[in-house]
């Protein structure tokens, strides 16, 4: 026994030990089948669903039976850009993204920085948790919840009530506060890591350096901390810009989801068209967002 | 670096060729509309005792419905060897392109859906010898535009409902019998806010109802074949009543029984489903069918042109015709059942009483869905009409 394993095991030529030999010699073909189901992935289902979307929107559908008809036709970008509707619809949208972001940045910064920066390690496991628990919610059910609260009702109007105030709660304000409280995770999340990032001889430094609080917070916190909050505004502006059932249920004006949403069945080439809108809106973004090294604190 | 741009530019461009070579050719196997009448399917049994035997062998149907409308699925198997698989349809566009999608046996489709399915050929003609309780479903649900053609039936009634107007009896007089508090200027004014619209184009014969009662002068008959004067009155009612909607409801009927009970909304059209269920949970509401008549709704069965399963899907129809099966759906949802033998079957005994299933003159103001159609769905060649696609990007500017 102890000879035959201590000698020189044989080789084995088994199919697996011939396939391990040859993918060693071929680094090409290793890499290839490593990467051949993300890449059909990404490639086909992804982007291939995105250029069908493309190709969509420069067909038309039979009036009658919806059915698509393939012949090449602008109409539907015609249609998106002289109806009055669809640009007061996209501008409407554009402002609630941008409004959401802005109050989930300024809610989000000093509760990622107490985070980061003040709290014991105790405090900052359960904040944590605390901004990630509502993502375990379903979206539906928080979106309903929401219309409780904000109903005539509701939670809200109740505190409001002895004031005199009424609140209307189904219009763009109380969507607002939904969004805002929907996306406030994806905000904090990018900028308390990247507040954690920023290492501590660096605000030593400034300080040493004669400068006060304030000076350091808007020379060196703030601008090392910026890229992550632009991260973060990538998540909230693009979920706002897409989300379709939030504004259903809340708003009565119409949002691009809720045009999308219900055009899709009858006039998909028009959907489609339409699609194109939000993303050209976060291209556009993302290049802004790249030039502000938001990528980097991803 | 160049180079890579230049090569991920290429793959893209290759791809969107390849995509677009594929969609070239699914365009060219399109089939055109067969007129045929023929109910032949591929593999359906001449006669019931045969079908009744290739039933045992497929062994299973595949549904597309309006969410819970397959009752009785384990007395069904049990009787026939077909197992049930169901998938909910959305709304009727929805329905349209899963049935098309081919994976499908069949459905329970409304007359907006119907009439674009037999014209597109995507259901068969079926053959009513095969319908054991044909002869029980009554004579003035078959045989309409929706459910036949040319005098050939293309499936089997499910059951009917009208759009009723619904209000809660605390905020809203009790005597209201008119639409006229959706539709004129000073009840919006008086309800602005509270008002609760259904969220589809179709709502726009609601308004040319409505004007057909109230505007003679501009001669609406059917309210879903509208001139393109028709057609702009309506749609400059539905922009004048807009403002004051409270809420659109998507087919979302959670949302609108939500509105009602908190008494965010206190007036508005609804179905009988949601009625049925504030009822049950105490809301003060009323419902009525307003005397200006009103829109409503008239499933049908219908099978695939090209369903696997055929054998089943037949038997499937029949059962849901059964005096069973149409009682436990129709008091499930506040449907009035299409055979009269369920009244007897059905926990309320005034269950048919109530909503009318043998009143066939209650039915005579309630215009069922059906598709707006260029030729105005009739013979005469001098007329034309508002299309669909019309109507969905009128009701896109409506909503604003």
């Amino acid at each position: 026994m102890t000879s035959v394993a201590m000698s020189e095991p044989p080789p084995r030529q088994g199919p697996g030990r011939r396939l391990s030999t040859f993918l060693y010699r071929h680094p090409r073909v290793r890499l290839w089948a490593l990467l051949a189901v993300p890449a059909l992935w990404l490639g086909g289902v992804y982007l291939g669903s995105l250029a069908y979307l493309l190709l969509a929107s420069f067909w038309t559908a039979d009036p009658f039976t919806a059915q698509l008809v393939h012949e090449f036709t602008l109409d539907n970008f015609r249609r998106i850009i002289e109806t009055p509707v669809y640009r007061d619809v996209a501008w409407r949208t554009v402002k609630m993204a941008a409004l959401v972001t802005v109050a989930c940045a300024v809610l989000a910064f000093p509760l990622a920085y107490y985070m980061a920066r003040i709290a014991s390690t105790r405090m900052r496991n359960l904040l944590v948790v605390a901004v990630l628990m509502p993502l375990w919610g379903s979206y539906l059910v928080k979106a309903y919840a929401w219309r409780t609260i904000l109903s005539g009702e509701g939670v809200i109007n109740w505190a409001l009530g002895p004031f005199g105030v009424e609140f209307d709660g189904y219009s763009n304000t109380g969507l607002w506060l939904v969004f805002t409280y929907l996306w406030l995770p994806y905000m904090v999340l990018p900028v308390y890591a990247g507040l954690e990032r920023i290492p501590s001889s660096l605000l030593e430094a400034s300080s040493d350096l004669g400068g006060r609080s304030i000076r350091t917070f808007f020379s060196v916190t703030l601008p090392l901390v910026f890229p992550a909050v632009v991260a973060g505004s990538i998540f909230t502006f693009s979920l706002t810009l897409g989300d379709y059932i939030a504004p259903g249920l809340i708003s009565s004006d119409q949002f691009i989801g809720t045009v999308i949403y219900r055009e899709y069945g009858t006039a998909l080439p028009v959907a489609a068209a339409y699609a194109l809108v939000p993303i050209a809106i976060i291209v556009a973004y993302l290049l802004v967002a790249r030039r502000l090294k938001a990528f980097e604190s991803l | 670096m160049r180079r890579n741009r230049l090569a991920v530019w290429g793959a893209f461009a290759l791809l969107i060729g390849a995509l677009s070579l594929v969609a070239a050719g699914c365009g060219g196997g399109d089939d055109e509309g067969s007129g045929s009448a023929s109910t032949e399917i591929e593999g359906l049994g001449a006669n019931l005792d045969e079908i009744k035997a290739n039933a045992k062998t497929e062994g299973q149907v595949n549904l597309v419905i309006w969410p819970g409308y397959a009752v009785l699925t384990d007395e069904f198997t049990a009787a026939t060897g077909c197992k049930v698989s169901t998938k909910d349809g959305a709304s009727s566009d929805d329905m349209i392109s899963l049935l098309q999608s081919g994976a499908y046996d069949g459905g329970s489709f409304s007359g907006n859906a119907t009439v674009r399915l037999m014209a597109n050929g995507d259901v068969a003609p079926i053959d009513t010898e095969f319908i054991s309780n044909w002869d029980d479903i009554q004579e003035g649900i078959k045989n309409q535009d929706y459910n036949s053609r040319d005098g050939q039936a293309y499936g089997v009634p499910h059951g009917r409902g009208p759009n009723y107007l619904m209000f809660r009896t605390d905020q809203v007089p009790e005597g209201t019998d008119s639409w006229n508090v959706i539709w004129d200027d000073d009840q919006l004014a008086k309800y602005k806010g509270k008002i609760s619209i259904y969220d589809d184009s179709i709502f726009i014969a609601d308004a040319a109802l409505y004007l057909k009662a109230t505007q003679p002068d501009l001669g609406i008959d059917n309210p879903y074949q509208l001139t393109q004067e028709q057609f702009d009155a309506a749609v400059e009612l539905l922009k004048k009543q807009a403002p004051s909607v409270g809420e659109y409801w998507p087919g979302d009927v959670a949302k609108q029984i939500q509105s009602y009970t908190n008494g965010d909304s206190v007036v508005g059209t609804t179905w009988p489903y949601q009625y049925v269920e504030l009822q049950k949970a105490n809301v003060p509401v009323a419902i009525v069918k307003p005397k200006e008549g009103t829109t409503g709704w008239s499933d049908t069965w219908m099978v695939s042109s090209k369903a696997e399963h055929p054998n089943c899907m037949y038997l499937w129809m029949d059962h849901m015709a059964s005096p069973e099966a149409q009682a436990a759906v129709a008091e499930a949802f506040g449907e009035a059942p299409v055979n009269i033998k369920a009244c007897d079957l059905t926990k309320d005994k005034s269950h048919c009483d109530t909503y009318h299933a043998d009143d066939e003159a209650w039915w005579d103001d309630v215009y069922y869905w059906t598709t707006p159609q260029a030729d105005c769905a009739d013979d005469d060649d001098s007329t034309s009409c508002v299309t669909q696609a019309d109507w969905q990007a009128a009701w896109t500017e409506i909503r604003s």
